[in-house]
């Protein structure tokens, strides 16, 4: 198999001085392929994948990504440029007034040209069904419109891997059928947080269940869901 | 300080004029005029009788031809000038333009971002305070002249304020995975056009007219 994209190597982490969030939590992510991560509230679902992105640092153990071992935020500067991160709360992500700035936002960051941008904004706004929306005032739109948006800013990015928190938490049906097919299509390699088990049972090729520290595979759905 | 009434005034004619070009509600333009008049009549009353060489006890000729009148009327005309014309000018505008235009104009970006960042995540605040504040009303919390409302609304600010911490160091983190390293880029988008030479000519016919009718 391939060199894996994301390894966890016995990775442990927790809030200053507090029990341990997860403790010795190993973990691959290879090319093209979808896992879920599903898990109690507070399990640690969030905190495994900001370990990731380097948002925070392990207390022990090792995160290596692309390839290489990251340690210091200027390892993970490469890092959030080749991964795309989805938050839970779109209100977090969508933080300028209009949907075209806000998606421009990534691809200015990457030093893009300002015509490769717009080709870029229109060409991934389309892709997600939301062309002319360029114009709307982010914090206006809908909380499915809302979800697409960020996901079509983190898109933009063209990023390898996808990191995606809940990506439909607080949608209706139709809403979250829809963020799960457009998840489909995608080709990126993702690690998809949910509690939404059905949904992640169809698009998901393998599973793990965080539980107590622990990080291990389970089959959806689960008994019970 | 010394302008001329005839110029002031025909600032202020000429400020109505652009006013009934912006298609504005007319009840609402009245409505932000109201502050800025109050402030006007409570000096219209006050300047006649505290201007210097007015007479100890001066009977009502002297008051209304004193120098403190003129000088009151001449505020009132400036003041309503000046609001008439941040209302057309700046009134018109949305944020998101105004932000981007300060940006052009060399502002800092700190600033520029201070208002935009404010102008978006406003709405969220409110939201959540209102969420907050639902939230205790349906425990029973009825505002009285109490202890307990100053603490339970101490509370409620307290939380807003570490809700509101926390939400931008969530935001921090999002636009860090976005690739942020402290540095704004901005999309152009605005393109000088033939209105804005209409516009920019008419503005200087205008404050030429101001500028000639000051200095003749």
């Amino acid at each position: 198999m391939s060199e894996p994209l994301v390894r966890l190597d016995r990775v442990e982490f927790g809030y200053e001085r507090g029990r341990a969030v997860l403790s010795d939590c190993s973990f691959c992510l290879h090319r093209g392929e979808r896992v879920g991560l599903v898990g109690p509230i507070g399990s640690g679902k969030t905190s495994l994948l900001r370990l990731v992105v380097g948002l925070t640092r392990p207390r022990a153990g090792r995160v290596e990504v692309f390839g290489r071992d990251r340690v210091h935020e200027a390892d993970f500067h490469e890092v959030r440029r080749r991964i795309g991160y989805l938050f839970q709360d779109a209100d977090d992500q969508l933080f300028c007034p209009t949907v075209l700035e806000d998606v421009a936002f990534g691809p200015l960051n990457l030093g893009k040209s300002r015509g490769e941008v717009r080709t870029i904004v229109a060409q991934t706004l389309a892709q997600l069904g939301l062309s002319g929306y360029e114009e709307r005032i982010a914090y206006r739109l809908s909380g499915g419109e809302k979800r697409l948006v960020a996901l079509a800013g983190v898109l933009a990015m063209q990023p390898e891997v996808l990191l995606l928190d809940e990506p439909t938490a607080g949608l209706d049906e139709v809403s979250a059928d829809r963020v799960m097919d457009i998840l489909c299509t995608l080709p990126q390699a993702m690690m998809i947080v949910s509690h939404d088990h059905v949904h992640l049972a169809r698009i998901a090729h393998a599973c793990w269940a965080l539980s107590d520290g622990k990080l291990d595979p389970v089959t959806l759905p689960l008994p019970g869901h | 300080m010394a302008s001329r009434l005839e110029t002031v005034a025909l600032a202020l004619v000429l400020a109505v004029v652009a006013t009934s070009c912006c298609r504005l509600s007319p009840r609402e333009i009245l409505r932000r005029l109201a502050p800025v008049n109050l402030f006007a009549c409570m000096v219209l009353v006050v300047l006649p009788w505290s201007t210097a060489g007015a007479a100890s006890s001066p009977d009502a000729a002297t008051l209304l031809g004193s120098r403190g009148l003129y000088l009151g009327v001449q505020v009132a005309v400036k003041a309503n000038a000046m609001v008439l014309w941040i209302i057309v000018l700046l009134g018109t505008l949305d944020f998101t333009t105004l932000g981007h235009a300060l940006r052009h104009l060399r502002v800092p970006g700190k600033l520029v971002h201070l208002l935009l960042f404010t102008v978006r995540y406003v709405d969220v605040l409110h939201a959540e305070y209102l969420r907050l504040r639902m939230a205790m009303k349906l425990r029973g919390f009825r505002p009285r002249v109490s202890w307990h409302t100053y603490r339970s609304l101490g509370y409620l600010i307290g939380m807003l304020l570490v809700r509101s911490l926390d939400r931008s160091e969530r935001i921090l983190a999002a636009m860090k995975c976005r690739g942020f390293r402290g540095q704004f880029h901005l999309l152009d988008h605005f393109a000088f056009s033939m209105r804005d030479v209409w516009f920019v000519l008419v503005l200087s016919i205008v404050l030429g007219a101001l500028g000639w009718g000051e200095l003749r």
